[in-house]
């Protein structure tokens, strides 16, 4: 097996070596060179992914496992003295056991040759398609879709009834019209975004890529590539399809790979081609791959490939996936296995989740009401009609208005009358249709193209535009804009969402002592520099380092501490699985070594260890160079085992140059302390804990750090039992963890790391704003009591006033007990709070409590009768803080506020572990921060940092919501205006259904000649300036008040459109009644008027004024007058010329003014005293921003605004 | 909506960035910061308002009344008295038989100098124009092609008459009210101007110029009057008058104008022919002459109503003045807002 691979050099580099031979000879292992520099790495990352590459986490059911399994790790082994290595494998923790895939469930797939791959079933070609529809099945497909909606049914309905002749209330084509519209409009959008995806998809199919054709690689489009052939790709090309490695410019096999397209993380991550492939010269030609059926599961890969007669096992870390690229690494030559839409990163793109927004639910009961409106009114016309029909029945065939029988013919027939019964249903059915817009069709559209438009200013604003990263707001959910101002809970996470997930060392204990005090910010220690071909290497990031520390780590005695220190540094350097990288600087001279790596921790560790100059240079599977105080040093990385969630820690076995073997674990301290041997050092691990202790009160993360010198004999059981395992087919994954338990015992405690999470700026003054909004912020977070606590304090979320209720059991009696304390405690402190503050006492804040509860406490709570109890305490408390929480607890704590009250919830986070709790709650925010997009992907609303919460909720949010709110109101009431009105007239036309408003009229009425104000409206409209609602947070009350949109406004509404109506309707009516006006006059003066009435009800509402407020109201007026002037125009119509016979006389503008001015009067009235007598929050607020400067930062400076501005009002 | 860095605020986050105005206009507009005016109620704002319409409306209300006082209307209702004493207690006999005469003279008293011109009114009452089965019966087309046009059939049920086209076709059509009024002033016989009694418009370019009555009122059931088949339906004035459907169960059509003044005290004998029949369904008919005042015919209500208005909002002025003196409200006094009171609301 060792014969012909050149991979393993047998002993361990002079230092100085590799580096100098750099070029000149092809290395023997990996060498870092094409190396991106920083600004086009950058650049490319930034670069948006394609759209078809966007992939939605949405569907991950278990992201703890996930982000373990995702530590890749080389784990290669080799002896010592034979130099004999194993082909480099992953564990695969995704795929559990190592079973055999049935061939009724496999793919085979053999290798270049895909006609063969291709039977007997036709595998897709790699051709994608991201659209849903086609020429041809975008008519059908998408009005199905579209129908799904209800009120589009009812619509359907109406308009299909009034094809049934005698039902026949409009015209054919005007009936069918505004439906039409709605649809067409929505069609047109839908189409258009269809489009785009289809061109995104014609430049990604046509891509080129080298595909393996007699022995000659070909440019090939992506869209022709097949199962089966082998494929060429050159450094920084993207992948074109998932294909397994086969061979990489690398003699060990490695291939470095970019996934930001894919999970968004922007490190490298290395995967591998088989050693038993490897040996083909580079391009094997044969083999059978049998793989598993596509799915989706990007983290998981489970196949075997026969080749030469053997077959060996293949994992997530041999194939490389649609949407990567190929870093690090010349060229990477591979066979394809699933392609186009069958490639993992197509099985996950789907779209944006879709909720409903409160207020929609709202809507809904509102609309339903008015269907009984609807009802109610057809009914009074039906009974009125029957009642006419019947009183009149002797006279019928004799008026000349109303004939029941047909004399056209000879023989006399009946005209179109079924007897009094049938004309009463009938009545109904037609008064449903010509009433239907009581129900607003267009108010759908007109709220998508509001969320729309508010969509683009929250993407716009740039008070919420990361400056570091110039990212912008992202709106995924488009529905849910106006929920935004109803939360009342925000459920945080805190790593990397409050915090900025940007690891830095502080502290560190070694052997008992504690090395935290740091230098000056401004000496020069941060940096240790190594000199390489002339060229200065430094590490990116600079450290604080402790002044001590360093002096022992130099120090030339060779001293039992001095050595443990060494140790210590070196396990940081060496024990974790980053990847160092070397880019280019402007200066020359200058490269800064970046390290790559999954965990931030660890790269915190590794900048860290360069720091005190133990400085990690390279990395490849079988070993890792360190430059140890200026020496380089190769160790050989024997062994490794993976982080995982169950062990809390990993741990790597390196020989060192002095032939010595090591095994270093660092993990979390309770994972660590069980496999301590404390018998040796029972001070040092006692001062230890009392260090970490100290270190997480303070909010750092701690991680302990243990060592053990493995004896050769240790040694070589251990390695037959890792080959044993990492060979296995069945059950790897349990074997493996099973070998690292073995042999991570009784290790020797080398000390602890504190590693600070800086708390992202800003965040104390949202949580307070949020406070003061009247929002509960609940922190869940994997951390531990002590540091959740502390950066509790650090972010003011906990105040030193406060009391705090800390859970914390281990059985569920226990639990119970204590919940039940919690109760009686909240229950004695808001009765001594009721006692002090008397019911009129205002102002005085009451003592607050917090709760603080732990995981394991919740397991034995959520989802048990407990659930009550908690939530009792919970809600009783002004802040709770969950710690050591798993992913699906986040959720459960969601839920548990989410069912049991209305509150509006919102989750905010920025890692695959909050997925399930942005899901769980009505609004999800994600961060896009260190950790991936999979909370971004899972996510209504994504943004770069905490703080921007607070000009989302408090200023987006109420806007949103009291645009939304109105305009809801708004399109009810403009409705059901117009509805009246006709009503008021089916009265006089023997309740007969005549409309005097022509039917063009009726139909363009709410889609033309009023629809646009409102649009406008809800999208500018402030009820007040940004800045007022920075500076005043409690006036997003209103929002989580309802006080916008409820049945008390809605009946109020109501009750005004009848008086409104009433005017339109009675003051013609009365002016005219001894005139000669006919129908299309007196209808296109009703339609004049109460199209100006809506649009000037909706200007006297608008809080602010600008230009494109004023154009679109007036504009509408003007339009609809056009409207009404062109449809008198034309000669074939009823109401020929009848406008201009109107306005030639003087009545038809006195109408005009009155109706205006009666109709107004009465909301004017209301509104001057409500506003002035029973102001509002915002009321208050508004006068405030007008007469008083908002510049008055004191509660003194205001009064003596106040008193101005009243003694200014003394005036009249 | 991603791609917002299009805007000329992309790149450099905090200063403004492009100079150039356009792009900061659409900063301003991005950022929604547009300029705007920002209306609110003060009690100046609101008692200036509330006079104001109040001061405005009161005095257009008294010119409006004067403007209806000052038109002279005679109304006479002729239905019942034009019926002879012994069909009074059955009309439709009367009015349904053809072989009676059914001339009839109303005596009119002017009560007030009547200036030319005068225009001369039928009202008929309880007469349902605007039926749906009544309004939908008419076909504008044929009225404007004739024969030519052949898809009548929203004329239902008079769409045919012996399996032959009407032109004018239609209910509408066939129910033209058909009594006729002259009128006598002392002995001589006033002139009355039956011409231009019908929109322009509507002889222009509604109503065919070459469009000839056929086989109109033959069928079995007489509606109402006929029309002369040698004149055209551009020149049938009360077709197309009639043809106006009118807005309202109440309703007035023009039938002509008197061009001379009448005086008052004097007395015009009328001599109509009572043909219509209003009598089988309760309908009223009336006879009208008025003079015409720039607001059209008599009718207090515009007038009325617009006093009422303006007193009405002359009376919440005061009122809120005397409220707001009562119990003033500082403008922007946080102390008064309901956030300082929501602690425990909430």
């Amino acid at each position: 097996m060792a014969s012909g691979r050149p991979l393993l050099i047998p002993s361990p580099k002079t230092p100085t070596s590799p580096y100098s031979q750099t070029g000149s000879d092809p290395p023997p292992h990996p060498d870092p060179p094409p190396i991106p520099l920083p600004s086009s790495s950058s650049s490319r990352r930034s670069k948006l992914p394609s759209k078809s590459q966007n992939s939605s986490g949405g569907t991950f059911s278990f992201p703890t496992e996930l982000r373990a399994s995702k530590r890749s790790s080389s784990s290669s082994s080799r002896q010592p003295t034979t130099a004999q290595r194993f082909p480099s494998r992953r564990s695969d923790s995704m795929t559990g056991s190592q079973r055999d895939i049935p061939d009724s469930e496999a793919r085979f797939v053999y290798v270049n040759d895909p006609d063969r791959s291709n039977q007997p079933t036709r595998l897709p070609t790699n051709s994608i398609r991201t659209t849903k529809y086609s020429i041809l099945t975008f008519l059908p497909r998408n009005l199905f879709e579209q129908f799904h909606r209800l009120a589009y049914i009812y619509f359907l309905v109406l308009a299909a009834m009034n094809q049934v002749p005698q039902l026949g209330v409009f015209g054919r084509e005007t009936s069918i019209l505004p439906l039409a519209f709605v649809l067409g409009v929505t069609a047109i959008k839908d189409g258009y975004e269809d489009f785009r995806r289809h061109r995104s998809d014609q430049t990604e199919n046509h891509r080129s890529a080298s595909v393996l054709s007699d022995r000659d690689f070909v440019p090939t489009r992506w869209k022709d590539i097949r199962v089966g052939q082998v494929i060429k790709v050159h450094t920084n090309d993207p992948i074109p399809c998932d294909m397994v490695l086969l061979s990489t410019s690398d003699p060990t096999g490695v291939a470095y790979i970019q996934t930001v397209n894919l999970d968004g993380e922007s490190n490298l991550k290395t995967r591998y081609a088989k050693q038993e492939t490897l040996k083909h010269g580079g391009v094997p030609t044969s083999g059978l791959i049998r793989c598993e059926k596509p799915n989706r599961n990007i983290y998981g890969f489970h196949a075997n490939m026969d080749i030469d007669g053997k077959r060996v096992s293949l994992g997530p870390s041999n194939i490389v996936l649609r949407g990567c690229e190929l870093k690090n690494t010349n060229w990477a030559i591979g066979v394809a296995v699933y392609t186009g839409r069958e490639t993992k990163v197509m099985l996950n793109s789907s779209g944006a989740p879709s909720k409903r927004s409160r207020l929609e639910a709202h809507m809904n009961r509102e609309t339903i009401l008015l269907a009984v409106l609807l009802f109610l009114v057809c009914s009074i016309v039906t009974i009125l009609g029957g009642i006419w029909l019947h009183v009149h029945r002797d006279e019928l065939n004799d008026t000349p208005f109303y004939r029941k029988q047909d004399f056209s013919d000879r023989e006399v027939g009946k005209y179109n009358y079924y007897g009094i019964g049938w004309e009463v249903v009938f009545t109904f059915l037609k008064s449903v249709i010509v009433f239907q817009v009581m129900i607003p069709i267009a108010l759908y559209v007109s709220m998508e193209l509001v969320r729309l438009g508010q969509a683009f200013f929250m993407i716009q604003d740039d008070s919420m535009r990361d400056a570091a990263t110039h990212k912008r707001f992202q709106c995924r959910a488009l529905n849910i804009n106006e929920d935004l101002g109803q939360i009342k809970y925000v459920f945080s996470d805190k790593t990397g969402t409050l915090t900025e997930n940007k690891m830095e060392f502080r502290c560190a204990s070694v052997r008992g002592t504690d090395y935290s005090r740091t230098g000056d910010e401004d000496d020069d220690n941060g940096y240790s520099t190594i000199a390489v071909d002339e060229q200065e290497w430094k590490p990116k990031m600079r450290v604080k380092v402790d002044e001590e520390l360093v002096q022992l780590l130099r120090s030339g005695e060779k001293t039992e501490k001095r050595e443990r220190a060494r140790d210590f540094v070196l396990g940081l350097a060496a024990c974790n699985t980053i990847v160092p990288l070397v880019v280019d600087t402007e200066d020359p001279r200058v490269r800064l070594i970046d390290y790559q790596g999954e965990s931030p921790d660890e790269q915190a560790l590794a900048y860290a260890a360069a720091a005190y100059g133990f400085v990690l240079l390279e990395r490849t599977s079988g070993h890792i160079v360190i430059d140890v105080l200026g020496h380089r040093q190769r160790f050989d990385v024997l062994g490794l085992h993976e982080f995982d969630s169950d062990r809390k820690r990993m741990s790597v076995i390196v020989g060192c140059p002095d032939k010595t073997v090591k095994l270093f674990v660092k993990g979390a301290d309770s994972s660590m302390f069980g496999v301590i041997d404390k018998s040796r050092n029972l001070e040092i691990v006692r001062a230890t804990e009392s260090h970490l202790y100290s270190y997480s009160s303070i909010g750092l993360r701690t991680l302990v750090v243990g060592m053990r010198e493995l004896s050769s004999s240790e040694f070589v059981e251990w390695q037959s039992a890792y080959e044993k395992a990492n060979t296995a087919l069945f059950g790897r994954a349990g074997l493996l963890r099973a070998v690292a338990a073995n042999i991570e015992t009784n290790l020797q405690l080398l000390g602890a790391s504190g590693i600070e999470d800086k708390l992202q700026a800003g965040v104390p003054e949202a949580i307070e704003s949020l406070r003061q909004a009247g929002i509960k912020v609940w922190v869940l977070t994997g951390d531990k009591q002590e540091t959740a606590i502390s950066i509790g304090y650090s972010c003011k979320l906990l105040t030193s006033d406060m009391t705090q209720i800390i859970i914390n059991s281990h059985s569920k009696e226990s639990c119970r007990k204590s919940l039940l304390d919690a109760i009686a405690m909240t229950t004695k402190f808001s009765a001594s709070n009721a006692a002090r503050n008397g019911p009129g006492d205002v102002g005085s804040s009451k003592a607050p409590l917090a709760l603080i509860i732990d995981g394991t406490s919740l397991v034995y709570i959520l989802e048990t009768e407990l659930e009550e109890e908690i939530f009792k305490v919970a809600t009783a408390c002004d802040v709770v803080l969950c710690c050591r929480v798993a992913p699906l607890q986040k959720a459960g704590i969601v839920a548990l506020i989410k069912n049991r009250t209305s509150d509006m919830t919102l989750a905010i986070g920025d890692g695959a572990n909050d997925v399930s709790m942005i899901q769980m709650a009505d609004v999800g925010i994600g961060i896009s921060g260190q950790e991936g997009r999979q909370a971004v992907m899972a996510s209504d609303f994504a943004m770069g940092q905490f703080r921007f919460l607070v000009p989302l909720l408090l200023v987006h949010g109420h806007w949103n919501y009291q645009r939304m709110a109105y305009m809801i109101l708004y399109n009810f009431y403009r409705n059901a205006v117009f509805v009246f009105c006709l009503f008021w007239y089916v009265l006089y036309t023997a309740f007969s259904l005549t409309t005097a408003v022509t039917e063009w009229s009726s139909v363009l009425y709410s889609v033309i000649y009023t629809a646009l104000p409102t649009i406008v409206v809800g999208i500018l409209d402030k009820d007040l300036s940004r800045k007022t609602l920075m500076k005043h947070p409690q006036l997003y009350g209103a929002g989580q008040r309802e006080e916008r949109y409820n049945l008390k406004m809605f009946i109020l509404t109501m009750m005004d459109t009848i008086w409104q109506s009433a005017a339109i309707f009675f003051i013609p009516f009365l002016a005219y009644r001894h005139s000669t006006v006919d129908i299309s006059g007196i209808g296109d003066l009703w339609t004049l008027a109460v199209v100006i009435l809506v649009n000037l009800h909706l200007g006297m509402d608008i809080f602010r004024w600008n230009w494109v407020t004023h154009a679109s109201i007036w504009g509408c007026i003007v339009a609809t007058a056009i409207c009404v002037i062109i449809i008198d125009c034309i000669p074939v119509l009823p109401g020929y010329w009848a406008i201009f016979e109107m306005m030639k006389e003087g009545l038809f503008w006195f109408c005009l003014l009155g109706i205006i001015f009666v109709a107004l009067i009465p909301r004017f009235v209301v509104k001057a005293f409500t506003e002035y007598f029973f102001p509002s929050d915002i009321q208050v607020a508004r006068e405030m921003e007008k007469y008083g400067s908002l510049n008055a930062a004191t509660a003194t400076q205001e009064v003596q605004m106040s008193s101005y501005s009243n003694s200014h009002q003394r005036i009249p | 909506m991603e791609a917002g860095s299009s805007s000329g605020s992309g790149g450099v986050p905090q200063p403004l960035p492009a100079p150039s105005m356009r792009s900061r206009v659409f900063y301003r507009f991005t950022q929604q910061n547009l300029p705007a005016c920002k209306p609110t109620l003060t009690p100046v704002s609101v008692i200036t308002t509330f006079l104001l319409i109040g001061i405005i409306f009161v005095p257009v209300g008294l010119v409006c009344l004067r403007a209806s006082r000052s038109v002279v209307e005679i109304v006479d209702r002729y239905d019942v008295e034009c019926i002879p004493e012994q069909y009074q207690s059955n009309k439709v006999a009367y009015i349904k038989d053809s072989s009676i005469f059914k001339n009839c003279t109303r005596y009119l008293k002017v009560q007030s100098h009547m200036k030319a011109p005068i225009y001369v009114y039928y009202e008929l009452e309880n007469y349902y124009q605007n039926h749906r089965r009544y309004v939908k019966s008419r076909s504008e087309k044929q009225l404007l092609y004739g024969l030519k046009y052949k898809d009548t059939s929203s004329c239902k049920p008079q769409e045919l008459s012996n399996g032959l086209p009407i032109v004018p076709c239609g209910l509408i059509a066939w129910s033209l009210f058909n009594d006729t009024y002259s009128f006598l002033r002392g002995a001589t016989v006033m002139n009355i101007n039956r011409k231009n009694i019908a929109w322009k418009s509507d002889r222009d370019h509604k109503y065919g110029k070459h469009v000839y009555p056929v086989n109109f009122q033959n069928g079995t059931l007489i509606g109402g009057g006929k029309l002369n088949p040698n004149s055209p339906l551009s020149e049938q004035e009360d077709l197309i008058v009639w043809m106006r459907t009118a807005a309202l169960p109440k309703f007035r059509k023009p039938y002509g104008r008197i061009e001379e003044d009448l005086n008052a005290g004097e007395v015009i004998t009328v001599n109509l022919v009572n043909n219509y029949n209003t009598y089988s369904f309760g309908g009223k008919k009336k006879l009208v002459l008025t003079t015409s005042g720039w607001l059209g015919g008599q009718n207090d209500f515009l007038g009325l109503a617009y006093v009422a208005t303006g007193f009405s909002c002359i009376l919440i002025a005061i009122l809120f003045a005397l409220i707001h003196v009562k119990i003033p409200r500082p403008h922007g006094d946080t102390n008064f807002s309901p956030w300082n009171r929501k602690s425990n609301a909430s």
